[in-house]
């Protein structure tokens, strides 16, 4: 009978003190969050720097992009399921752009975790990207993000006072990007 | 005395019961999707090094998962190539590795060379995985058997039978231009890759 109870009390210590250290170690990034300051490099690209609202050179804020609402899809080149999702990541922001009630409210943008600039420039080139992509080669902004996994997508609020308010996050693809710019607008209050 | 030692001991079974129990529940779900296995972190670099740049490139002849067997040979004063090694099929970061220079073969093309990934894998398992990437645009070959002997032939076999996460760029003359031996559980930045290949054109 003591040799149960020990047993048992040994697993339950290493149970709770694995899951903690697991919980430690992962937390991505969710609804309500306030996400912490990133910082990206003002695109060279003319377009992308008019798109996203940006006068100055160096680098910038994200909540300085002009907009409302930016939607931030964490992907990866080397992702396949990141390759799969990119037509209709595309066709979610020709949808958000074509929408006169939302043209300029939202805008969107994509971190490649991992990925060099050249990496993020194949994965644009491929699949035709049109919104602005960014490199995350040393995993900095994946780190603030919670290391998720690839693609995720983060709808954030950019709130009076500069900070980022986190209202949708999704891990994987989404079938439908009619729907899920519904679920976006519906959830951000546009 | 008698006594501590069995609760020590009993202490030592549950705490290792926990850790498979913990394993098997976030090892087989939440961690891991479609079907990768996580290795967990591996020793960077498991092989003594065979070759050198500027060395001829070991000749051999594979099967590969199109059917046939594709020799080296068959480049020679035509292409450069890219032989890619990774570890093993179903694996994180080799999962990866793959479906990203699938997306770059306009660089392979611009640099007039030919990509070719070599695994220690069977046909069958490297057939299911590399469908599962939606194919490749260039050969995939099985190094099973005589299991690994390219891999060792080039130096990179690793003591688990497994090979290194290695590149070799091989000129048009089948001369071994470049090696990188990289730390098998991080995937190679593919600016190198094109930092090298820029370098044949001169």
């Amino acid at each position: 009978m003591k040799k149960t109870i020990m047993f048992f009390a040994a697993l339950t210590v290493c149970l709770v003190a694995l899951h903690g250290a697991r919980v430690a170690a992962e937390e991505p990034t969710i609804t309500g969050d306030v996400l912490a300051t990133i910082q990206l490099l003002v695109p060279q690209d003319p377009q992308a720097k008019n798109y996203l609202g940006l006068t100055e050179e160096g680098s910038f804020a994200l909540s300085q992009i002009k907009a409302q609402v930016v939607m931030i899809e964490i992907f990866n080149m080397y992702c396949n399921n990141c390759q799969r999702e990119a037509p209709r990541v595309n066709e979610l922001y020709q949808l958000m752009n074509k929408d006169p009630k939302l043209k300029g409210k939202i805008k969107m943008i994509g971190i490649g975790v991992g990925n060099t600039p050249l990496e993020v420039d194949v994965f644009k080139k491929t699949y035709k990207v049109a919104f602005p992509l960014f490199p995350d080669a040393d995993y900095a902004i994946h780190k603030i993000c919670g290391e998720v996994r690839t693609p995720y997508f983060i709808g954030v609020k950019i709130k009076t006072d500069g900070s980022l308010r986190v209202f949708y996050t999704k891990e994987g693809g989404f079938q439908d990007p009619a729907q899920f710019l519904k679920i976006i607008v519906a959830l951000s209050g546009l | 005395m008698l006594q501590r030692k069995r609760i020590y001991g009993e202490l030592a079974i549950g705490a290792i019961a926990a850790m498979c129990l913990v394993t098997m529940a976030y090892g087989g779900s939440a961690t891991l999707k479609e079907n990768v296995y996580d290795v967990g972190a591996l020793k960077p670099i498991d092989s003594v090094p065979k070759l050198q740049v500027g060395d001829k490139a070991p000749e051999f002849t594979l099967p590969a998962v199109g059917g046939g067997k594709i020799p080296l040979s068959q480049y020679r004063g035509k292409k450069n190539v890219v032989i890619s090694f990774v570890p093993a099929a179903w694996t994180p970061v080799c999962s990866e590795q793959w479906p990203g220079y699938n997306i770059a073969k306009p660089i392979f093309d611009q640099y007039d060379a030919q990509l070719i990934g070599i695994t220690v894998d069977n046909v069958p398992t490297l057939y299911a995985w590399t469908h599962q990437m939606g194919g490749l645009w260039f050969p995939a070959l099985s190094d099973f058997w005589p299991h690994g002997a390219v891999a060792d032939q080039y130096g990179i076999l690793r003591s688990d039978g497994t090979s290194e996460r290695a590149l070799f760029v091989i000129d048009k003359m089948g001369i071994i231009r470049y090696i990188d031996v990289h730390d098998i559980n991080k995937r190679p930045p593919l600016d190198d890759l094109v930092r090298e290949l820029e370098k044949l054109k001169k």
